[in-house]
C-alpha cells in the first residue's frame, strides 16, 4: 500500500457517513426529479453485477470453479434461497469443482 | 426494552450470515495489505460489503484518495435510496441521535428490518439487531485476515466466492419481475468482463466507469412505472 491506510479510512468514513446520514437528517422530502430517481434505483444492480463478474472467476484457483459458482449462485437466487444459503452454495460448488479438477 | 431483546434475537441468523461474508471479505482485506485490527476498524466503520470490497481493490491498486472518496460514494450509493425510504419510517418526534445512529448503521438487513414495522420503526428493535450483527461482521473481517493465510488454500478459494454469493442474492431475485433489471445485469456483465479483459483500466475506474454509464442508460431507456419509493 503506497497510500496511509488510516488517511484512507478517514476518507471512506466520511464519504460513507455522508451518504447514509444526509438524506437520513436533512432531506426528508421524496426526490422529484424523475432522471434522478430512476438513476438510483438501477445503481445497485449495476454496481453489484460489475463487481461480481468477472470477479468471480478470477477468486478462485480454478476460473472454471468460480463460473460454476456464479451458475450454481444465479440460479439459488432466482428460487429465493436467500442470502445465507445461497453464499453456502456458491463455497460447496467451487469446494466440490476443485476436489475434482 | 423489550424492542431492544426482540432486536437481538432477529440479529442472531443476520450476524451468522454477516460472519460467513465477513470473512469472506477479509480474505480480500488480506491481500490489500491490511493486518487483522485494521481490517476490524475498516468493517466497524463501514458496515459496508460492496463498499469495504471496492475499498480493498482500490487500496490494492494505490488510487489516490479523491478517487477513494469517488469510489466509497459510488459503491454505496444505494443506501442514498435507503436512507430517502427510512426518513419516511423515523417518528418526526424521535430524538435526532436515533437518525444519526440508524444512518450509520444503514446496511441492506437492518433497512429490511426497520421499514417491515409500522407506522414507525423502534429504533431499539434496530440496535437490539446490531448489537448482535455488526460484532459478527467486524470479527468476522479480522479472523478473514487472520486465518487467509492458516487454511488450505481449497478452503479459502472457495471461502473467497462467499461475497459474490451475497452479492447475487441481492441481484438476482427481482429479475423474475423486472425484465429492465435483467437486461442491465447481463450488459453489466459483458461490459465488465470485455473492459477488464481488453483494457488497462483499473478495476476501481471500471465499476465507477459502467455504474455511471449502465444506470443512467437503463434510467433513459426504462423509466420505473409508478415511481418508486420502495428500494
Amino acid at each position: 500500500m503506497k497510500h496511509n491506510f488510516y488517511i484512507y479510512l478517514l476518507v471512506m468514513g466520511i464519504s460513507v457517513f455522508a451518504i447514509r446520514v444526509l438524506p437520513l437528517t436533512l432531506i426528508r422530502k421524496p426526490i422529484k426529479n424523475r432522471f434522478i430517481r430512476d438513476f438510483l434505483y438501477y445503481v445497485p444492480y449495476v454496481t453489484l453485477s460489475v463487481m461480481t463478474f468477472p470477479a468471480i472467476i478470477d477468486a478462485t484457483k480454478n476460473p472454471y470453479a468460480g463460473l460454476f459458482a456464479l451458475f450454481a449462485g444465479i440460479i439459488a437466487a432466482y428460487r429465493q434461497m436467500g442470502l445465507f444459503k445461497v453464499t453456502l452454495i456458491c463455497c460447496f460448488s467451487v469446494l466440490i469443482l476443485e476436489l475434482f479438477f | 426494552m423489550r424492542g431492544f431483546r426482540e432486536g437481538f434475537k432477529t440479529g442472531i441468523p443476520i450476524g451468522l450470515g454477516y460472519f460467513a461474508v465477513a470473512f469472506s471479505l477479509g480474505i480480500a482485506a488480506a491481500s490489500a495489505g491490511l493486518d487483522p485490527f485494521q481490517g476490524f476498524l475498516t468493517s466497524a466503520v463501514m458496515n459496508a460489503s460492496a463498499g469495504e470490497n471496492a475499498a480493498f481493490i482500490a487500496m490494492k491498486e494505490a488510487v489516490p484518495y479523491l478517487q477513494m472518496a469517488l469510489i466509497t460514494v459510488v459503491s454505496n450509493i444505494r443506501y442514498v435510496l435507503m436512507s430517502f425510504a427510512l426518513s419516511q419510517k423515523i417518528d418526526p418526534q424521535a430524538k435526532m441521535i436515533h437518525r444519526f445512529l440508524l444512518g450509520f448503521f444503514l446496511t441492506d438487513e437492518y433497512f429490511a428490518l426497520a421499514v417491515s414495522q409500522e407506522p414507525y420503526c423502534d429504533p431499539f428493535f434496530s440496535y437490539g439487531a446490531i448489537s448482535f450483527a455488526a460484532p459478527c461482521w467486524a470479527l468476522g473481517t479480522a479472523l478473514g485476515i487472520l486465518m487467509g493465510n492458516i487454511l488450505p488454500a481449497r478452503i479459502v478459494s472457495a471461502l473467497s466466492v462467499a461475497l459474490f454469493g451475497m452479492f447475487l442474492a441481492i441481484i438476482i431475485p427481482p429479475v423474475r419481475t423486472s425484465r429492465p433489471i435483467l437486461i442491465l445485469i447481463v450488459l453489466s456483465f459483458v461490459s465488465s468482463f470485455l473492459l477488464s479483459r481488453f483494457t488497462s483500466l483499473s478495476q476501481s475506474t471500471v465499476t465507477i466507469v459502467l455504474t455511471i454509464l449502465i444506470s443512467g442508460l437503463g434510467a433513459i431507456l426504462f423509466p420505473v412505472k409508478g415511481g418508486n419509493d420502495e428500494t
